[in-house]
C-alpha cells in the first residue's frame, strides 16, 4: 500500500546507480588513457617543488620522446603525501631534499650534519627499505640561510657567518618565530658561532625583507633558494662551520620505473649540478614575482642548459592544454572572473561528482548499518564510537592514509569523504528508528507484522525525515572536505584554492572557495526541500 | 475461545528493585463469542494478561490456549493475524491514509487490490464512517472518536475470530465513548468475536462485557456478571471497588 514511499526510494536508488555508473565510466576512460607507457611526475604544494617537477617532466619528455607519456601530479601537499604516492606507485618520481628524507621519511631525530654522509645514507636506506633510487643531486641545497642588508655587509666586509660573529656585534636582527625557537635555528646557530647581536627579535617572515630594505633590521633568516633574495639588496652569508643541515635536492625515483625505462636514469643524471642556489632563486622568483608559469620557467631553464633535445616540441604541445593560472594575476577583475568561468564549471562538476558518489555510497552502507544497530543493540556502542573516531581524524591525514590503499586521485578522495559521511547517516538512521512512537511499534508487532515488514512499512518511512537530515549533514560536510581533495590530485574546487595559496593569489583562492561555499549552501537548501518532500506525514 | 491455565508472570528485578509478580496463578476461560472485561486498578496485571494472548509477553509459567492450541506452539505471525488488536489512541500509522491503515494486513497477505478496496469500504461502513469522506485522509486529521473507529476497522480487517482491546476508548470524552460502546454492541450483533477487553472504567466493563473479571495484584478477585459484582461481592474489596466506581457506572450505563 505504501507505493509513494517505495517510489521515492526507487527514484533515489536510480539516481545513486546513475551516479555510480558515471564514475565507473570515467574511471574506465582514465584506465584506457593509461594504456601507453606513462611516467608520472609528482610535486609538493610550493613553487620550487612545482618548478622542479616541471624540469623533471620536460627532461623526461625530451629524452623519452614518443616512447613515453609524462603525466604531472602537481601540488600533492606535504612530504608524507607525495612520498606515500611514490611508494604506492601512483607517481614514479619527484624532487626531494636530503635533510627532509633524513628527518621526515627515515624518521631520524638527530639533525643531519655532513652533506655527503647524509646523501649517501639517505640513498642507501631508500634503496634498501623502499626500493627507491636517490639520483645525483641537482646542485643546490634549500637550507636555512642568513641574509644581511647589502650595504651593511659591504661596509663590514661580511661574507661568512663567522664574519658576522666577529664584526656584527652592533647589528639588529629579526628572525622568523619558528627559526627563533628551533634548536637548529637561532639558539644553535648563536652557540655554534658565538653570535652576540645587539638586537634579537622575532617577526613574521613575510615582513622581514621589507624590514631589511627599510633599514629597521640588518640581519634575518631566509631559505637559501628563496626567490626574494633576488629582489632585495641582501647578501647571503656562507655557513662556514656547516651548522645548518644539508637539504641537497635530488630526484627520487621508483627502481621499478628505472628498470622499465633504462634510458631514464641517465636522462635524469644529466641534470646533476646544473642548478645552483642562485639559479634556483631566479627560477622561483620568475614564478612568484615575474608571473610566469612553472612550465615556461622550466622550459627556458632546460633550453638554456641544452637539455631539451628533440622532444621539446612534444612538451610544448602538451602545455597548450594545461590550465595556467599564473599569468592571470594581473588581469582586471572582470576579465579574471570571465577567464575563471569555464574552469570553475568543470571543477564544480568534479567536486559534485566526488561528493555525490561518496555520499551515495555512504547512504548505501550507513542506512543498512544504522538499521542493523537498532536490531543488534550490543553493536551500537562500538560501531558509533568507531565512526566517531573516524570523524575526528584530520581531513588531510585521512586523505593521506588513503593513498597507500587507493593511490592518488578521485578513488582515494571518495573513500575519505565516504568515511566522513558514515557517522551522520548511521547515527540519524539509528536515532530515527529509535524515535518511532513506541505505541506504533507495539501496534505493528501486535497486528502481526514481521520484523522486515515492520521496518519497511512503518519504521523506515517514519524515520525518513531524520535519515534525510543525516544525509544532508553528510553532504554539506563532504562538500567542505572535498576542497582538500586537490592535495591528492583529485581535482575539484580545491584546485584553485591550493594553487592560490602557494601563489598568494587571493582572487584565485576565492575563485575556488566561493563556489564551494555556494555549493554547500545550495546543496543544503535543496536537500532541505527533499527532506520536506519525503516527509511521510506532510 | 481463550483459556488461561495457571498463568503466572514474573518480571525480573532491575538494579535494586525487586522482581514483581504481575500475574499470579490465573485460570480463566473466555467462551466462543463472549466478551470478557478485565477491570482493576493500574498495575493490577490486567494488561499483562491481555498481552500474553498475542505473545507480546511470554508467561513465566502455565499456558494460554487459543482455539484449542497452546499459543506458544503456534506460529507467532499467523497467531497475531488471527487476533485483532486495538490499543488506546488507536496506534494508527500517521504516514498511511485511513484505507492504507485498514488494508495493511490484507496487503501483506497478498490480497488483490480490488478485494482490499472492497474490504476497506465494507469495514468503514461497519464502523459507521463514510468511506468516500475518510478513506484518503491521514488518521491524524480525524477526531479521536473517528480514529478509534478506524482502529476497530483495522483490527477486523482479516475477520479474526478473537479481539484484544487494551483500554481502547480510554482517551475519549464520555459522549464519544458512549457512541463507541453502541458501535461495539452493533458489531457484536453482526458477528460475535471472542473478545478480551481491558479497561479501568467499570461502566465500560459493564456496558461491553458479558462477564467482568476484577483483578487485583495479579489475581482474579471475582469473576461474574454485573449483577454478581453489584449484589454478591465476594469480599469487602469488591464491594468497595464497585461502590467507589458506582457513580460513574450509573452515568455511563446506557442500559440503566
Amino acid at each position: 500500500m505504501a507505493e509513494p514511499i517505495r517510489a521515492r526510494f526507487l527514484a533515489l536508488l536510480l539516481t545513486a546507480a546513475a551516479a555510480v555508473a558515471a564514475v565507473m565510466l570515467q574511471a574506465g576512460a582514465l584506465a584506457a588513457q593509461d594504456a601507453p607507457a606513462t611516467i608520472v611526475v609528482g610535486s609538493k604544494s610550493f613553487t620550487e617543488s612545482r618548478v622542479l617537477g616541471e624540469i623533471l617532466a620536460q627532461r623526461i619528455e625530451a629524452v623519452g620522446g614518443a616512447r613515453v607519456a609524462v603525466e604531472r601530479r602537481a601540488n600533492l601537499g606535504g612530504t608524507m603525501i607525495v612520498f606515500r604516492a611514490l611508494e604506492a606507485g601512483d607517481i614514479d618520481l619527484y624532487a626531494e631534499y636530503s635533510g627532509t628524507a633524513w628527518a621526515t621519511i627515515l624518521g631520524e631525530t638527530a639533525p643531519a650534519r655532513d652533506p655527503l654522509r647524509t646523501y649517501l645514507e639517505v640513498q642507501r636506506r631508500l634503496a634498501a627499505q623502499h626500493d627507491l633510487a636517490w639520483r645525483l643531486p641537482l646542485g643546490f641545497s634549500n637550507t636555512y640561510a642568513i641574509a644581511v642588508r647589502e650595504a651593511v655587509a659591504a661596509r663590514l666586509n661580511l661574507t661568512r657567518i663567522s664574519d658576522l660573529a666577529a664584526r656584527g656585534g652592533d647589528l639588529r636582527s629579526g628572525w622568523s618565530h619558528e627559526f627563533l625557537e628551533r634548536e637548529d635555528g637561532y639558539p644553535g646557530l648563536a652557540a655554534a658561532y658565538g653570535l652576540d647581536l645587539a638586537e634579537v627579535r622575532g617577526m613574521e617572515h613575510g615582513l622581514a625583507y621589507e624590514a631589511l630594505r627599510s633599514g629597521r633590521i640588518d640581519v634575518t633568516d631566509a631559505y637559501s633558494t628563496d626567490g626574494k633574495l633576488q629582489r632585495f639588496p641582501v647578501r647571503v652569508l656562507e655557513d662556514d662551520r656547516g651548522f645548518f643541515p644539508p637539504y641537497d635536492c635530488a630526484p627520487v625515483v621508483r627502481q621499478a620505473t628505472l628498470d622499465a625505462h633504462p634510458w631514464l636514469g641517465p636522462a635524469l643524471d644529466a641534470l646533476a649540478y646544473r642548478l645552483s642556489a642562485t639559479r634556483m632563486q631566479q627560477l622561483n622568483d620568475a614564478v612568484e614575482s615575474g608571473g610566469r608559469s612553472a612550465r615556461d620557467v622550466a622550459r627556458d631553464f632546460l633550453a638554456a642548459e641544452g637539455l631539451l633535445g628533440d622532444g621539446a616540441a612534444d612538451g610544448r604541445a602538451r602545455e597548450a592544454t594545461a590550465g595556467d593560472s599564473d599569468r592571470r594575476r594581473d588581469a582586471p577583475l572582470l576579465a579574471f572572473a570571465r577567464s575563471r568561468l569555464a574552469p570553475t564549471l568543470g571543477l564544480t562538476a568534479q567536486h559534485l561528482l566526488l561528493t555525490g558518489v561518496a555520499v551515495v555510497l555512504a547512504v548505501l552502507v550507513a542506512v543498512p548499518l544504522g538499521v542493523l544497530l537498532t536490531r543488534r543493540r550490543a553493536l551500537a556502542g562500538p560501531v558509533l564510537q568507531f565512526a566517531g573516531v573516524l570523524q575526528t581524524v584530520p581531513s588531510l591525514a585521512l586523505l593521506a592514509f588513503m593513498i597507500p590503499v587507493l593511490g592518488l586521485g578521485a578513488p582515494a578522495a571518495i573513500a575519505a569523504l565516504f568515511l566522513y559521511a558514515l557517522l551522520p547517516i548511521v547515527r540519524n538512521t539509528t536515532t530515527g528508528i529509535d524515535g518511532v512512537d513506541p505505541a506504533l511499534r507495539d501496534a505493528a508487532i501486535g497486528m502481526g507484522l514481521r520484523d522486515r515488514e515492520r521496518l519497511m512499512r512503518v519504521e523506515l518511512p517514519l524515520a525518513l525525515p531524520t535519515i534525510m537530515a543525516g544525509i544532508r549533514t553528510a553532504t554539506v560536510i563532504s562538500i567542505g572536505v572535498a576542497t582538500l581533495a586537490a592535495f591528492i590530485g583529485a581535482g575539484g574546487l580545491g584546485d584553485p584554492i591550493v594553487t592560490g595559496l602557494q601563489l598568494n593569489d587571493t582572487r584565485l583562492i576565492l575563485s575556488g572557495a566561493l563556489p564551494a561555499a555556494l555549493l554547500a549552501i545550495v546543496a543544503d537548501a535543496l536537500l532541505g526541500r527533499l527532506e520536506a518532500w519525503l516527509d511521510p506525514q506532510r | 475461545m481463550i483459556r488461561f491455565e495457571q498463568v503466572r508472570k514474573v518480571f525480573p528485578g532491575v538494579d535494586d528493585r525487586p522482581a514483581t509478580v504481575a500475574v499470579d496463578s490465573v485460570d480463566l476461560r473466555v467462551a466462543q463469542g463472549e466478551t470478557l472485561a478485565l477491570i482493576g486498578t493500574s498495575g493490577s496485571g490486567k494488561t499483562t494478561l491481555l498481552r500474553m494472548v498475542n505473545r507480546l509477553i511470554d508467561p513465566s509459567a502455565g499456558r494460554i490456549v487459543v482455539d484449542d492450541s497452546d499459543v506458544a506452539a503456534q506460529d507467532v505471525i499467523a497467531l497475531r493475524r488471527r487476533i485483532g488488536y486495538v490499543i488506546q489512541r488507536g496506534g494508527l500509522f500517521p504516514h498511511l491514509d485511513v484505507a492504507q491503515n485498514i488494508g495493511l494486513l490484507c496487503t501483506l497477505e497478498g490480497w488483490p487490490r480490488r478485494r482490499i478496496a472492497e474490504r476497506v469500504e465494507m469495514l468503514l461502513k461497519a464502523v459507521q464512517l463514510d468511506p468516500s469522506a475518510v478513506a484518503g485522509r491521514r488518521p491524524q486529521t480525524l477526531s479521536g472518536g473517528q480514529q478509534q473507529r478506524v482502529a476497530v476497522a483495522r483490527a477486523l480487517a482479516l475477520d479474526p475470530p478473537v479481539l484484544l482491546m487494551d483500554e481502547p476508548f480510554g482517551a475519549l470524552d464520555p459522549i464519544t465513548r458512549a457512541k463507541l460502546h453502541d458501535l461495539m454492541r452493533d458489531l457484536r450483533h453482526a458477528s460475535a468475536k471472542t473478545t478480551l477487553l481491558v479497561t479501568h472504567d467499570l461502566a465500560e466493563a459493564f456496558a461491553l462485557g458479558d462477564r467482568v473479571a476484577l483483578i487485583d495484584r495479579g489475581r482474579i478477585v471475582q469473576l461474574g456478571t454485573e449483577d454478581d459484582l453489584r449484589r454478591r461481592p465476594v469480599n469487602d474489596f469488591v464491594a468497595a471497588f464497585v461502590a467507589r466506581h458506582a457513580g460513574a457506572a450509573n452515568q455511563g450505563n446506557h442500559r440503566g
